[in-house]
């Protein structure tokens, strides 16, 4: 695989994990359980987009066609995402949009680290950026984690679900393919399956004091990340983030 | 018109207030970089304070606002990513404008040093995020008032 294919691939997994998973945590807009709570997922899912301007605005220059990140991110439709299925999941309860943010920051919060040290210098600048929002972002989700698991009998219980649900996503983050054989070749970015342990003691640490249980299995639910096969969710998520792009194409305000 | 020197146009952007925070200035929030000419045309490097912050667009329009108005007219503005960002490159005098304007200014110890309003020490927090990206929202427990705090990054 050529280098700058490989680069552009992995550059649309990074943006489009920031880019689904900043949709979905900003559908809480105005719904969330507590003003505080619904401030602060607004301010994550503005990170989150924010790091997607970068990640996708990267990946339109070294495609060379003269994609912005918008049109990356407003004229794609399902099979050209890259993102992982865990952020297309849809955002349940309360409880599930957190265990969902932690499951996620816990892997951003590594692969970021690995990344400042990447031979492409504009993906190290993007990384050295963005790891200081994702600690914060971790630092919240991890303590919300722990608070409602170690919480009360309601709260445990809707964590533990969570938790059971969401688990069997968690595999594809540590996936590895041509693309990411590649990208590693060239020192840009480390190989997945290479962060697992790093994670697994990172996560284990947090619900033990959580007081949950991580799933026994390794099964992991997978393609998203090559776009062969996304969940149902995806579809529905785009129809609504792109409706303005696709109804009035090139609107502009 | 000759070119001002960057020691002008530096003086100039610290009149440029923070579209969020208007009491201090984009000099004081520490994300000008660098002002330099090259040929006839003035290239600004500017570095964002958080990825997704809104004000980012607004800052840009209005540094390129403020050096049009005194009559420069080549203006490249350059974003700059890394070094990343960071509270420590607020400026002593933004530091205390903040806290007089009612913001706690960052501390190395992750939390306000102390209420910016009665100055008491007995804080809380309330929330990691407050009404921009750059703050968390704390309580002080002797006066009672809520505050925001500017997160140290």
């Amino acid at each position: 695989m050529e280098r700058d294919d490989a680069l552009f691939q992995f550059l649309l997994r990074m943006g489009d994990n920031t880019l689904i998973l900043g949709h979905r945590v900003s559908e809480w807009c105005g719904h969330a359980p507590v003003l505080e709570e619904d401030i602060a997922l607004a301010n994550t899912a503005l990170d989150l987009i924010g790091q997607t301007q970068l990640w996708l605005g990267l990946a339109g220059e070294v495609e060379g066609q003269g994609r912005s990140a918008d049109e990356l991110a407003f004229r794609r439709d399902v099979w050209d995402f890259r993102n992982v299925l865990l952020v297309e999941m849809p955002n349940g309860d309360f409880g599930q949009t957190i265990m969902r943010q932690f499951l996620y920051d816990a892997w951003a919060s590594i692969m970021a680290a690995k990344l400042i040290e990447s031979a492409d210098e504009r993906v190290a600048a993007i990384a050295e950026k963005a790891a200081k929002e994702i600690a914060y972002h971790l630092n919240r989700s991890s303590d919300t984690v722990i608070g409602l698991g170690d919480g009360t009998d309601e709260s445990h219980g809707r964590m533990q679900a969570a938790l059971d649900y969401l688990w069997p996503y968690v595999g594809e983050m540590f996936e590895s393919d041509a693309v990411d054989a590649a990208v590693a070749a060239a020192g840009i970015a480390p190989d997945p399956a290479s962060l697992r342990a790093e994670y697994d003691a990172l996560v284990a640490r947090v619900f033990a004091e959580a007081t949950l249980t991580a799933p026994d299995s390794r099964f992991a639910h997978k393609g998203g990340r090559d776009g062969f096969r996304h969940t149902e969710h995806l579809g529905h998520l785009l129809v609504e983030m792109q409706w303005l792009q696709r109804a009035y194409p090139d609107a502009t305000w | 018109m000759t070119r001002p020197s960057t020691d002008t146009i530096w003086a100039w952007l610290d009149e440029v207030p923070d579209p969020e925070i208007p009491v201090i200035s984009l000099v004081d929030l520490g994300v000008i970089r660098d002002v330099a000419w090259a040929g006839e045309t003035l290239e600004v490097t500017v570095t964002p304070t958080y990825s997704g912050c809104p004000a980012t667009t607004v800052i840009n329009l209005d540094i390129e606002t403020a050096l049009r108005d005194r009559g420069v007219e080549k203006i490249e503005l350059k974003r700059q990513l890394s070094p990343a960002w960071t509270t420590d490159w607020l400026s002593e005098k933004g530091r205390v404008r903040l806290e007089e304007y009612g913001i706690a200014p960052p501390q190395p110890a992750g939390g306000p040093s102390r209420c910016p309003h009665c100055g008491g020490g007995d804080l809380e927090l309330i929330s990691q995020f407050g009404s921009t990206p750059c703050k968390a929202h704390w309580r002080c427990r002797e006066c009672l008032e809520p505050f925001d705090y500017f997160k140290c990054i």
